[in-house]
């Protein structure tokens, strides 16, 4: 029998990188998490438009799409901002007051975890533990990593990136 | 790839070593403070004094102080320089030809290197775990040729049974026995796992292992494959993880290039395929029937157990899986006997272990030590005990699923029986020391929440128990507690204890519970008198 599988969205040449992704599994439904992964890396989130897709491509109801991308704390459903802020809060990171630099960045962008500046600049988004836990406390500027973080230094190191920023 | 060959990469690789050899540590912690860039200029420096043919720049994984990183080690004579930077790393260069170095010199000698044993991290920061050839000369491969060629699939079950080996995630499950069972289960297709899936906060061993010597752990699964007749595999790992899911891609493709790993290995009938699968984020994955729903594609919700992975796993297949620390110990029982693994550690846990030593700890970083070392040994001796002369108050093993054990017991062997009967668990190998500035009760508190955050919501004491609970401790926490709450509090861990589906909530109150078997006056004194 043969399938017929949804077009590409668009002519968007990274659907492309998705469509391979996919083509490589076999089409099969074990490969959503590993597709997931492959639009949030090319699109930076994932839309509807997304999830549709991809539940049409691999044959997996859009319901369990949604189910698994919102399960997981790795994807993220809304864009994020022009750059991103992640605190660890590994226990190591914690004992050592991770709590008061995510405390601090916090009031400087005026914003809470998990939430984007209204400018869009800035992403502030919190990690279970990213195991650099002998440089605590560690954030993750734009990915990259920063050990032995005081509040000082992770406000001065945003409002570097926040220059038009709140 | 025959043995022939294999000899022949080890002699060739041998015959390219030059005299010295700088090793610059390129694990992810080194990393985030410029390794890359010191590496660079070491390089460069070699290349500037015209000293290429004398002095090879290697790039390594994890040696074990990270905390003092970057560390560069030298050889000969062993040195070890820490807190490096680009600007003195040049000097480091200058020291071989005479001069002397301006970065801060290291004690190899120190307790926290001289007191370790290395099984698993024998090649961490020697090899450079981005070259298959580096991990053949160091004698890698050589292991899974002789089991191929000389010995039957149930020998090599039952050497990792005589070397008493147990699971390294933490349940510390006799890894020998579970491949028997899956060895012993009918089905033509079966499939091995590694659990790289390392979600404990504060535990950091898979990760360095998986950055420093990924071949290791895919020589450790290949062998596995073998004992117990699967010819297919994953290895799943956790997002947060860049670094090790890089090198481990790089070290498939490189195994699977050479014919390592792929169909008819070492051009036997054997075939073993290894596919990555990386973790999105959820910290119940970590369990075993949750991490198969994830490698299927679906959302990480466990399964009641029975029936266990090894009669029913992945597709309903038979299916072994393994931490990455155990598949890691694979090789070398293999390689220089049952014996000689049994002969390290304790009567009922053999070995070593691989422990990551951070919090409020002066030797913050990753060791490995034989099972049986007492607690005061790791905290006083290898980790220097607290930084600014601050009194050491407990140590956190087991992550979430682990309890506290205060400085009275410092002196309680560390192995699976002896944690248990404290109120804890050995765990992945997490330590996280606490001072007495460290308040138990919030501790108590973050691992709650962590636990009430990370609860898939599948069944109800879970999901609703670790709420209450965290909503108790923030009551307690913020002076609003009474007697009364902590009664219900105390009530409330033994049914999410008992009634849970999966390990995730039948261990969530154990940092509770341990916490008020040894640190009650600290709850005591936030309670409200009434």
């Amino acid at each position: 029998m043969k399938v017929t599988r949804p077009p590409l969205p668009s002519p968007d040449k990274r659907w492309k990188i998705v469509d391979a992704k996919m083509r490589r599994l076999g089409y099969k439904a074990h490969a959503l998490i590993e597709t997931l992964h492959t639009v949030q890396e090319s699109f930076g989130y994932l839309d509807e438009e997304a999830l549709h897709f991809l539940a049409g491509a691999l044959r997996v109801p859009p319901s369990k799409v949604y189910g698994v991308a919102t399960f997981y704390n790795f994807f993220s459903l809304k864009p994020q901002g022009v750059h991103t802020c992640v605190v660890c809060l590994g226990t190591a990171c914690y004992v050592k007051g991770a709590d008061k630099v995510l405390a601090a960045i916090e009031k400087k962008a005026g914003i809470k975890s998990g939430e984007t500046t209204s400018d869009k600049q800035l992403s502030l988004l919190t990690a279970r533990c990213i195991g650099a836990c002998a440089i605590g406390p560690t954030v993750i500027y734009d990915g990259v990593v920063a050990g032995h973080q005081t509040p000082e230094q992770a406000v001065a190191k945003i409002k570097g990136g926040l220059a038009h920023g709140p | 790839m025959d043995l022939e060959e294999l000899l022949g990469i080890v002699e060739k690789e041998k015959a390219a070593r030059k005299p010295s050899c700088i090793r610059c540590c390129m694990a992810a912690g080194c990393m985030s403070s410029k390794a890359a860039e010191i590496k660079e200029s070491i390089q460069q420096a070699v290349s500037e004094k015209d000293m290429s043919s004398q002095v090879e720049v290697r790039r390594v994984g994890c040696m074990g102080s990270c905390g003092q990183g970057p560390m560069v080690g030298v050889e000969p004579g062993g040195l070890l320089y820490q807190h490096v930077t680009p600007e003195n790393a040049p000097s480091i260069v200058d020291a071989l030809a005479g001069g002397t170095a301006q970065a801060e010199l290291g004690d190899p000698k120190h307790p926290f290197f001289s007191r370790q044993t290395f099984v698993v991290c024998a090649n961490s920061g020697r090899i450079d775990p981005e070259r298959i050839e580096d991990y053949i000369e160091s004698g890698g491969y050589a292991t899974l040729h002789h089991v191929l060629f000389e010995m039957q699939p149930p020998q090599v079950t039952d050497a990792v049974l005589r070397s008493g080996l147990r699971g390294r995630g933490g349940a510390g499950y006799p890894t020998g026995l579970k491949w028997g069972t899956v060895a012993k289960s009918s089905g033509t297709r079966k499939f091995v796992i590694c659990n790289g899936d390392e979600g404990d906060p504060g535990a950091f061993m898979d990760r360095s292992v998986l950055e420093s010597d990924p071949h290791r752990v895919l020589e450790g699964m290949a062998i596995a494959g073998y004992a117990v007749g699967a010819s297919e595999a994953f290895i799943y790992v956790r997002a947060e993880y860049p670094l090790a899911v890089s090198r481990l891609q790089t070290a498939i493709r490189q195994a699977k290039k050479r014919g390592l790993l792929g169909t008819g290995i070492f051009e036997s009938t054997f075939n073993f395929d290894i596919e990555l699968r990386i973790g999105a984020g959820a910290f119940v994955c970590g369990e075993e029937t949750a991490l198969m729903a994830s490698v299927e594609g679906k959302r990480g919700q466990p399964h009641p157990r029975p029936p266990f992975p090894a009669e029913s796993g992945l597709w309903g297949h038979p299916t072994l899986i393994n931490n990455v620390e155990t598949f890691a110990n694979v090789a070398p029982i293999l390689q220089q006997g049952p014996e000689w693994y049994a002969s390290l550690g304790t009567e009922k846990s053999k070995g070593t272990k691989v422990f990551s030593l951070t919090g409020k700890i002066r030797n913050n970083g990753l060791i490995e030590v034989p099972i049986g070392i007492t607690i005061r040994e790791i905290v006083e001796e290898l980790g220097g005990g607290a930084p600014d002369g601050a009194k050491v108050k407990a140590v956190q093993t087991g992550g979430p699923s682990g309890g506290c054990i205060p400085a009275t017991h410092f002196d309680t062997p560390v192995d699976y029986e002896s944690l248990v009967k404290l109120g804890s668990i050995m765990g992945s190998g997490g330590m996280v020391v606490m001072d007495e500035h460290t308040n138990m009760v919030d501790v108590a508190r973050f691992y709650m929440q962590f636990c009430m955050e990370e609860s898939c919501g599948k069944c109800i004491p879970c999901r609703a128990g670790t709420v209450q609970m965290y909503n108790l401790l923030t009551k307690i926490v913020e002076r609003r507690g009474t007697l009364k709450d902590l009664d219900q509090l105390e009530e409330l861990c033994d049914l999410v204890k008992h009634t849970s589906l999966c390990g995730l909530g039948q261990t969530a109150p154990n940092p509770v519970l341990s916490t008020l078997r040894y640190f009650r006056n600290e709850y005591l004194e936030l309670l409200q008198t009434e």
